[in-house]
């Protein structure tokens, strides 16, 4: 209801008319910035000023115990060179350290293989649970329980599971011969990522499962007739129908799935600390800027990432044609 | 007909693969929960024995109680505050056309999707400036960052989808907008309520950065952070039957509410997933 469309053109007879009608829109919208306010200045309080503080602190040499006395040094955080007298070149910064490009490395990997399987295992379920069955609503229940566990608590319950001593995943793996002696999963630095990616499957599964699910409800049951009719084989159906068919649903779970892990931190930190095979970009930034007392760099390295997100994030926007129209008033 | 048999005995096998591996890992942490002495170290399958050693433990280990009424108080109040500014937010965003909305609607879910490390040391700074550093109001302060844009964002889409004319009737008799929101829309966004504050309940109760990082004594921890740092007498020694009774403590009444609130957390979650 906006005030061109329905206001009369008769001249200056609509003159009268107009006001009663500007008013109630003007009042609207005054009611709306009042009603918007709070939510705008907590969410600037809360995430606007800390961001651009951080981006700050990113460009100084503050420590922990002195922000105020945060000094500007340029973009030293992020690259810098020294040229000895020997003619030699060290270079220093968060560009520059190994131990960075590693947890890089660590989170792209982590994340690209995690959504990767909860895409294909989420899939199945989703299929499963679409299909109609004795007992569906017991499963649907069922793949509720790991989503709903804390992740600190499947940690440790993983944790304890992947026990190398006592752990009962050794104990079975022993007697179903899949192994031959107790393997350290957390400990190993070769299968540390492993165990990391298992927890992480299993707790988030259930949440790509219900959105792919949600997708697949929406398809029209009268293809899946007509598929029939014809005999078409099921498998040729699930990729000539169904996956085309959910594919904007599936993309949007992807990426928001994608931006999640590439953010992942308590996981991490609970099952396998200080294992290098499996620190990821938030990790180390923590670990830069509370336990190692490089406030400043640590700002640098979640500013990279926080760049990194937010890349990832416009294209989730531009993907997922997110509907921001806000209806029709 | 045997193919059929076959085709439908794959397909329930599929089914208890799907079942047992989803429950197994929790059904494992109760039944160590419930061990005491050197059988914690047997490998078992059954319940063996049930012994309230470790949850008597828990109790008496001081701080536990403490911090299980800290993450009650916390994600309550941060849910609370959540749906007070997102509903009257929500009803301007949804119902009311004015300049800018778009972008707002896109900043709001953009911050939903920050990394909270990029705002950590920030957040940092305003909490030790604030002088909440240490204390539950500053987890409730920085809760806000992820539980206000969800409710928001959950509650416009819920909002856009109801017909125009119950709100027509009433601007005709002259409500004004507070009384529309509380009148006319609240009693209709009960289920939506309901459904967002218990996923941001749940995003609250489970919350680990920040709970680590803005606090630093054991009277002021989260469930989360405790059960984290639940250390045995000597450092080699970890705790396992403790950390699994704690664990089933603060995990079994979020399962017992997710399987009530099923349906709505289903919907909740697609809302705020796949629509955006």
């Amino acid at each position: 209801m906006t005030t061109e469309s329905t206001a009369p053109v008769v001249g200056t007879l609509v003159v009268p008319h107009k006001p009663i009608r500007s008013e109630l829109f003007v009042s609207r919208a005054r009611a709306a910035m009042v009603f918007l306010l709070p939510m705008i200045i907590a969410l600037i309080i809360v995430a606007g000023w800390p961001l651009y503080r951080t981006i700050y602190f990113s460009f100084t040499n503050a420590s922990l115990s002195h922000l105020d006395a945060a000094q500007f040094i340029g973009f030293k955080n992020y690259f810098n060179w020294i040229t000895l007298k020997s003619g030699k070149t060290i270079y220093s910064g968060v560009l520059a350290d190994p131990a960075w490009w590693n947890a890089v490395w660590n989170t792209v990997r982590f994340a690209f293989v995690s959504v990767l399987l909860e895409t294909i295992l989420g899939t199945i379920v989703a299929l499963v649970l679409n299909a109609d069955f004795v007992g569906r609503g017991l499963v649907r229940a069922a793949i509720l329980v790991p989503w709903a566990i804390p992740t600190i608590v499947s940690a440790k319950m993983w944790g304890w599971m992947l026990n190398d001593q006592f752990g009962m995943i050794n104990d079975l793996f022993l007697k179903l011969h899949l192994i031959d002696h107790k393997i350290a999963w957390i400990a190993n630095p070769d299968t540390a990522m492993i165990a990391v990616l298992v927890v992480d499957i299993w707790k988030t599964t259930p949440f790509m499962a219900l959105l792919i699910l949600a997708g697949l409800q929406m398809i029209p049951k009268d293809i899946y007739e007509a598929t029939a009719i014809d005999g078409v084989h099921p498998i040729k159906v699930f990729f000539r129908v169904t996956l085309p068919l959910v594919r904007p649903a599936l993309m949007v779970a992807v990426i928001f799935r994608l931006l999640d892990a590439m953010r992942i931190f308590d996981l991490i930190y609970v099952l396998t600390p200080n294992s290098s095979q499996t620190k990821t970009m938030s990790v180390i930034a923590r670990e830069n800027l509370i336990d190692f007392d490089k406030f400043a760099y640590g700002s640098a390295e979640s500013t990279l990432l926080f760049l990194l997100i937010a890349i990832m994030t416009v294209l989730y926007i531009w993907l997922g044609r997110v509907n921001l129209s806000g209806g029709d008033r | 007909m045997a193919w059929a048999y076959t085709k439908k005995t794959a397909f329930y096998l599929l089914v208890i693969v799907i079942v047992v591996e989803s429950v197994f890992p929790f059904y494992y942490a109760i039944l160590t929960s419930f061990k005491s002495g050197t059988s914690l170290f047997e490998v078992n399958y059954w319940p063996t024995m049930i012994s309230w050693d470790n949850y008597a433990a828990v109790f008496q280990n001081g701080s536990f109680p403490q911090n299980i009424w800290n993450s009650v108080v916390i994600s309550t109040l941060t849910v609370a505050l959540a749906l007070l500014f997102a509903v009257t937010a929500a009803y301007a965003l949804s119902r009311v056309r004015f300049r800018g909305r778009g972008l707002l609607l896109l900043t709001i879910l953009s911050v939903s999707m920050f990394p909270q490390i990029a705002v950590l040391a920030g957040l940092f700074e305003v909490i030790r400036t604030f002088g909440l550093f240490n204390t539950i109001w500053g987890l409730i302060f920085s809760y806000t960052i992820f539980t206000l844009p969800f409710t928001v964002w959950v509650l416009t889409t819920f909002m856009r989808d109801l017909p125009l004319e119950i709100e027509e009737a009433a601007i005709v008799d002259g409500a004004t907008p507070w009384v529309i929101i509380t009148r006319v829309f609240m009693p209709l966004m009960w289920p939506a309520l309901v459904t967002t504050g218990l996923l941001a309940f749940i995003a609250a109760w489970n919350e680990f950065l920040f709970a680590l990082t803005f606090t630093s004594s054991n009277s002021t921890r989260t469930v989360p952070v405790a059960i984290a740092l639940l250390s045995g007498a000597s450092q080699f020694e970890i705790p396992w039957g403790t950390i699994m009774a704690a664990s089933v403590i603060v995990t079994v009444p979020l399962i017992v509410l997710v399987l009530i609130f099923q349906k709505k957390i289903v919907s909740g979650l697609t809302a705020g997933g796949v629509k955006g």
